[in-house]
């Protein structure tokens, strides 16, 4: 069941890819322009075919070269986002979704721009619309296919970073209403840890990486194409209080951790991602110290590379920070698992764009009564 | 003024883009979305009768279609009368020469459609016809219309090809070009000059209404 894709080519780009999608998961296919993951992503919608290749989609091949299967696009049930839009340019938002319709419903078509806070834009051209807003609008499209996969080819790349910040927002309350396999492709290691489950690392055409989000995003091997610099945490929160100072102070299971610039209401839930080179670990707890944030938990596991630096897994809570220190600094302090440590984390270390709002769904859930989920 | 010559001219323009536009509607899409081993020599071929004489083209024409020619034959059993200096052969004639006119301008409107709005298309769904009918047609219509409007202006103004395989039989095949001919080698200079100012002021009524309605389209889709 749920989606599964392989795929093995020679050329144009090389290929040699494996990999599957349970229902209702967030799968990110990330990887350099040129990696092939676009390929993939048009190999399951059936916009392009590699020489061998198997897509089935709930035990239904919708391409298999093997017993020379291949559904036509429009025969396979797939929502897809892409990285433009592609929006029909003639036709209003509304009609934009209803074309993706079985059967045209106007007051459908506006429910479902509702969902993805269009409300009252539906008879607007996308020329009249903002770049988020016809995101917006492909998103709808893509969902009112009632997609078996919905795909997200780097959604999120033509829009500037505050309508970015936002989107990531709407895409992880939206995801509560998504039963099908969701892939998204991007090169955006932020983007991915933000809002998947779980990674797929493609390099040259070739899995270099794969597993929860939090597994490939401690990996320093799996990230070694993206760059090492992408190793990271992802701690959940919630939004306490804005500071007078501008600092706002976010309940993590960790503890109160305070960051600079957040947006949203006391109450929000948010995903704030924590660079592990940005943790700087230490014994002692320490005093006299200009950074916010400290830490008190257990090494649980030390992982050394290739290179000359080690990753650190802290665990605070329920949850795991990890630092990136030098493979002599570990030596110094002896570190060992099982050991109490502090992780101490500069408050403006944490970039704007790597906190996403995931509000609560169900505030959206009760907006809309039906239990949408059901329908998608 | 020879009402029955210009009438007659219209009559044949407007067949001539009626029976041009399935056919640019479908070379033109095909020309635009496909890649194939003489794409280059098939796009020549289209546009031909640009650059060819029309004696040479109306040459082969009578050769092709005239007596003893097999189509020619075969018309005149079909119909019991021979398909050069008639109304027809001038129609056939007309549709071949004015293929470029036809294809060239709905090929350009095809190929302004993003790749991806097609794949967006058919992530939604929609077979090839109902992609035609519902996304590439609207926004192609420009150069489809840009193709009709050119070819029914450039068939009332031919005149070598009307010529050669329909000759200036009035009713028949006299159009207002050949009118207009044979008005000014007759001396009648007020004739030529009331059915010149005609087909002028036609004709660029015909063209600008093209140019009002590329704009309001063009200001539609931005």
């Amino acid at each position: 069941m749920a989606l599964e894709v392989m795929a093995r080519a020679k050329g144009p780009i090389a290929l040699d890819v494996a990999f599957r999608v349970e229902h209702g998961e967030l799968l990110a296919l990330v990887g350099h322009s040129g990696s092939g993951k676009t390929t993939l992503l048009r190999t399951i919608a059936g916009l392009w075919r590699p020489e061998v290749a198997r897509v089935t989609v709930d035990g239904t091949s919708w391409l298999d070269t093997a017993a020379r299967i291949d559904l036509p696009t429009h025969h396979r049930r797939v929502g897809i986002v892409f990285q433009n839009y592609a929006l029909f340019p003639h036709m209003t938002a509304a009609q934009n979704v209803m074309a993706a319709m079985d059967v045209a419903d106007r007051y459908e078509a506006l429910r479902i721009l509702d969902l993805v806070n269009l409300h009252g834009l539906g008879s607007r051209k996308p020329a009249q619309l903002s770049g988020g807003q016809q995101q917006r609008v492909a998103v709808a499209r893509a969902l009112a296919r009632k997609p078996q996969a919905l795909l997200l080819d780097e959604p999120f790349s033509a829009v500037d970073r505050a309508t970015r910040e936002k989107l990531y927002g709407e895409i992880i309350a939206l995801r509560a209403h998504l039963a099908m396999p969701v892939v998204l492709v991007t090169h955006d290691m932020n983007e991915a840890q933000l809002l998947a489950d779980r990674m797929v690392v493609i390099e040259q055409g070739r899995v270099v990486g794969a597993g929860t989000t939090a597994q490939v995003m401690a990996d320093p091997e799996a990230l070694r194409a993206m760059g090492i610099r992408e190793v990271a945490a992802m701690l959940p929160a919630v939004i306490a209080e804005h500071g007078p100072d501008g600092l706002t102070r976010l309940d993590a299971a960790t503890g109160p951790l305070f960051l600079p610039g957040v947006e949203g209401a006391p109450g929000t839930q948010v995903r704030v991602r924590i660079m592990a080179h940005e943790v700087i670990l230490s014994r002692a707890r320490p005093e006299g110290l200009s950074a916010q944030n400290i830490l008190a938990g257990t090494v649980t596991q030390i992982v050394a590379g290739k290179g000359p630096a080690v990753t650190v897994h802290v665990r605070v809570g329920d949850h795991e920070i990890l630092s990136r220190i030098t493979r002599r600094a570990a030596e110094q302090m002896a570190l060992r698992p099982g050991e109490t440590i502090h992780a101490i984390l500069k408050s403006m270390s944490v970039a704007r764009d790597h906190v996403a709002c995931a509000p609560d769904v169900s505030v959206l859930i009760k907006r809309f009564q039906a239990p949408i989920c059901d329908q998608f | 003024m020879d009402w029955t010559a210009l009438f007659l001219s219209l009559r044949l323009a407007a067949w001539t883009a009626v029976i041009l536009l399935p056919v640019a509607v479908f070379m033109g899409r095909f020309l635009a979305f496909r890649q194939f081993g003489g794409k280059g020599l098939v796009e020549a071929a289209v546009m031909l009768p640009l650059v060819l004489p029309p004696t040479v083209f109306g040459f082969y024409m009578l050769v092709a279609f005239g007596r003893n020619s097999p189509i020619g034959d075969l018309w005149q059993s079909l119909f019991g009368h021979q398909l050069v200096f008639t109304f027809e052969g001038l129609v056939v004639a007309s549709v071949i020469f004015n293929l470029p006119f036809a294809i060239q301008p709905a090929q350009r409107g095809f190929e302004a459609i993003a790749v991806e709005v097609r794949e967006a298309a058919a992530c939604c769904g929609m077979s090839p016809m109902r992609s035609l009918w519902k996304v590439e047609l609207p926004l192609a219509w420009p150069g489809l219309m840009t193709a009709m409007v050119l070819t029914f202006a450039h068939t009332l103004g031919e005149f070598g090809i009307v010529l050669m395989v329909g000759g200036s039989i009035p009713g028949e095949t006299r159009t207002i070009a050949i009118a207009i001919y044979d008005r000014v080698q007759g001396f009648d200079d007020r004739g030529a000059a009331i059915m010149s100012a005609t087909l002028v002021a036609i004709s660029l009524f015909t063209i600008a209404i093209t140019y009002w309605l590329s704009a309001r389209v063009g200001r539609r889709l931005s």
